[in-house]
């Protein structure tokens, strides 16, 4: 399961920085947004991979999950989903005032 | 709790502002005039308040404020130290100044756009905030608060050059927080805490397998740091960034690079300070040759720069890369140093900002650019604080500057590459002079035509500027008890195990964790 993770997050990240690199501001929406999902799971990884535990303390359980990344990934989703909501926005606008959604606001030369 | 807890106006420099721009957004866009009564009520209350915890943390004790009586490593915790009051004290001084000038003069810029004063005060919150918070995990969200109202600041107005400034700005900033948050989940993947004062204690009984993860989070740390205060090679977006901003913006701005410094000396000082046994100093060679090359190349693009504004932006990454040649080796008198030199380098480029824009305004369509335009109508005030603020950010004697660059000499001189060391901050003292004597020259001394017709209404002159200058010229003529404050903070930054204790009581505090390697709680099932 660790190896399945592990890889997951890097081909996720992989995918995110590649798209981030990419000229046009759409593609760099999606890759910061890939890139976030690859932190976040990696935050969620850090608690470690516990299966078929309970979330806090329960009578009888084995052990228990650890929640402190849980309630990190929370809150990074949150501001993630925040900024990157406002991402969109600052990439139209840009687009409407510029002409192009290119992130340099020029058509490069051919 | 057993330790004693400080008082409740610790909270206030995050609350005020949080609780004003909430009330404004109330208030709402058509009513400027109370929104700028508000904003500016709250500047001033955040003085006071700042003064207040700068007499506070004279006191020489670390004092935490735990949120809901929660123990330290388990509640959100807010620490007041020197380095803290000292920056709270800073941000409210800019602020208070920043805000008159953006909702004075002849063309305000609060009215370019909307919502200016709610985002003013929310990005108070957020530089307040990470100046005070004593976890690694809330530092990244009042980064992000910060980084928030940052973004929307810097597009406020909405030019072309400024949404693709804000475009290229934001990316890069996002990119930066996803890798902040990859150090945050190393760190507690190796440490089990985010609290800062545990995680220095933590780090230095990592046992060995782990080490290399704790030092791989706190370099990627310092990446993500590097980008916010714009050192070699991350700062490439701050030119175009503070120069597209509207003036009051960019001065505001002045001090966000400074947050990076900041977390630096906190993160990097304190945490993995010199005695963090074997992820001790872990930034090692890399700081200093970052900032020989931050320093040098600012000069370059200062002395390549085609306007005073730009001119400014990267006389700020130059102030950079003085400022982490200081850090260096993390010794408790460059700490000190570059402390004084942070805050005056502050002042100065936040008035260079609004004296570009200034002089800018009085040009005319040359606006602050360095070509042959109109001369300047009624120069002497605005040239003369053109020279101070020139003379100041060089550092020539007996400004602030000359103070700020003698005591980070004084505090380097025993190091390995003290020689270069020193060339690089002179020479760039030399270089930022023929820059910014060749701008002035240009400006006030070789128009091309008469002044354009006077204003109707009579020149305001730029008084936030000359205020922030006279805080320049304050903390160089009570350089003695500034510099006492600054080297006591230096030491206090330095000594961890204090900085531990004041927080944790007796240390006996740890956090739990549910699996093999973690501890378990007191009586918890095995």
């Amino acid at each position: 399961m660790e190896l399945l993770v592990a890889t997951g997050i890097g081909v996720v990240a992989a995918c995110g920085v590649y798209l981030m690199l990419r000229g046009r501001t759409f593609s760099v929406v999606l890759g910061l947004t890939l890139l976030s999902y690859a932190v976040n799971f990696f935050i969620f990884a850090t608690g470690r991979l516990a299966v078929g535990v309970p979330p806090v303390v329960a009578d009888g359980a084995p052990g228990y999950a650890d929640p402190l990344p849980q309630a990190l990934v929370l809150t990074a989703i949150v501001i993630g989903f925040g900024t990157t909501g406002y991402l969109v926005e600052l990439a139209l606008r840009a687009r409407d005032e510029t002409g192009t959604d290119h992130v340099d606001a020029e058509e490069p030369r051919q | 709790m057993t330790i004693g807890t400080a008082s409740h106006w610790i909270t206030a420099p995050v609350l005020v502002p949080a609780v004003i721009a909430a009330l404004m957004l109330f208030v709402g866009d058509r009513r400027l005039g109370a929104q700028r009564a508000l904003g500016l009520a709250s500047c001033i209350a955040l003085a006071v308040i700042a003064a207040n915890l700068l007499a506070r943390g004279a006191s020489g004790d670390v004092q935490p404020y735990f949120a809901g009586d929660w123990p330290a490593p388990f509640g959100i915790v807010l620490v007041l130290d020197r380095l803290a009051a000292f920056m709270l004290a800073l941000t409210a001084a800019v602020a208070l100044f920043a805000l008159v000038a953006a909702v004075g003069g002849r063309d305000p810029v609060d009215a370019h756009g909307r919502h200016f004063h709610p985002l003013f005060q929310f990005q108070l919150m957020g530089l307040n905030g990470a100046f005070l918070t004593g976890d690694l995990f809330n530092l990244f969200v009042f980064f992000e608060v910060l980084l928030i109202a940052s973004y929307c600041l810097l597009a406020h107005g909405q030019s072309a050059p400024r949404l693709k400034a804000a475009v290229h700005f934001t990316v890069i900033n996002l990119a930066a927080s996803g890798l902040f948050l990859i150090a945050v989940a190393m760190l507690y993947a190796v440490t089990g805490t985010l609290n800062m004062a545990d995680l220095a204690l933590r780090v230095r009984e990592l046992p060995a397998a782990d080490v290399p993860v704790a030092r791989a989070g706190a370099l990627l740390l310092l990446v993500v740091f590097a980008v916010k205060a714009a050192a070699f090679p991350l700062y490439l977006w701050l030119p175009g960034a503070y120069a597209a901003a509207a003036a009051p913006i960019a001065a505001l701005f002045a001090v966000m690079t400074k947050v990076g410094v900041y977390s630096i000396m906190r993160v990097h000082g304190t945490i993995f300070g010199p005695g963090a046994g074997d992820a001790a100093l872990v930034t090692g060679s890399w700081l200093e040759v970052g900032a020989i090359a931050t320093a040098v190349l600012a000069v370059v693009g200062a002395l390549g720069a085609q306007s005073i504004g730009r001119m400014t932006a990267y006389l700020t990454i130059a102030s950079v890369g003085t400022l982490l040649i200081a850090l260096g080796r993390f010794s408790a008198e460059a700490l000190g140093a570059a402390l004084y030199y942070a805050a005056h380098s502050t002042f100065v480029i936040a008035a260079l900002f609004l004296l570009a824009a200034e002089i800018g305004f009085r040009r005319g369509a040359a606006g602050d650019r360095l070509v042959p335009g109109p001369a300047i109508a009624r120069p002497l005030v605005l040239g003369g604080a053109y020279l101070v603020a020139a003379a100041s950010v060089v550092g020539l004697p007996p400004f602030s500057g000359f103070v700020g660059k003698l005591m980070i000499l004084t505090a380097t001189r025993d190091l390995p590459a003290t020689v270069v060391l020193w060339t690089v901050v002179l020479a760039s003292g030399l270089l930022a002079m023929i820059g910014l004597t060749r701008a002035g020259a240009i400006v006030f001394w070789t128009p091309d035509g008469p002044a354009p017709d006077a204003p109707v209404r009579r020149d305001r002159g730029p008084w936030p500027a000359l205020a922030m200058l006279a805080c320049g010229i304050a903390l160089a003529v009570f350089a003695a008890p500034v510099k006492r404050y600054a080297d006591a903070a230096g030491r206090q930054i330095a000594d961890t195990q204090r900085y531990a204790a004041d927080l944790l009581g007796d240390g006996k505090a740890r956090s739990v964790r549910p699996f093999p390697g973690g501890i378990r709680p007191e009586g918890g099932k095995p």
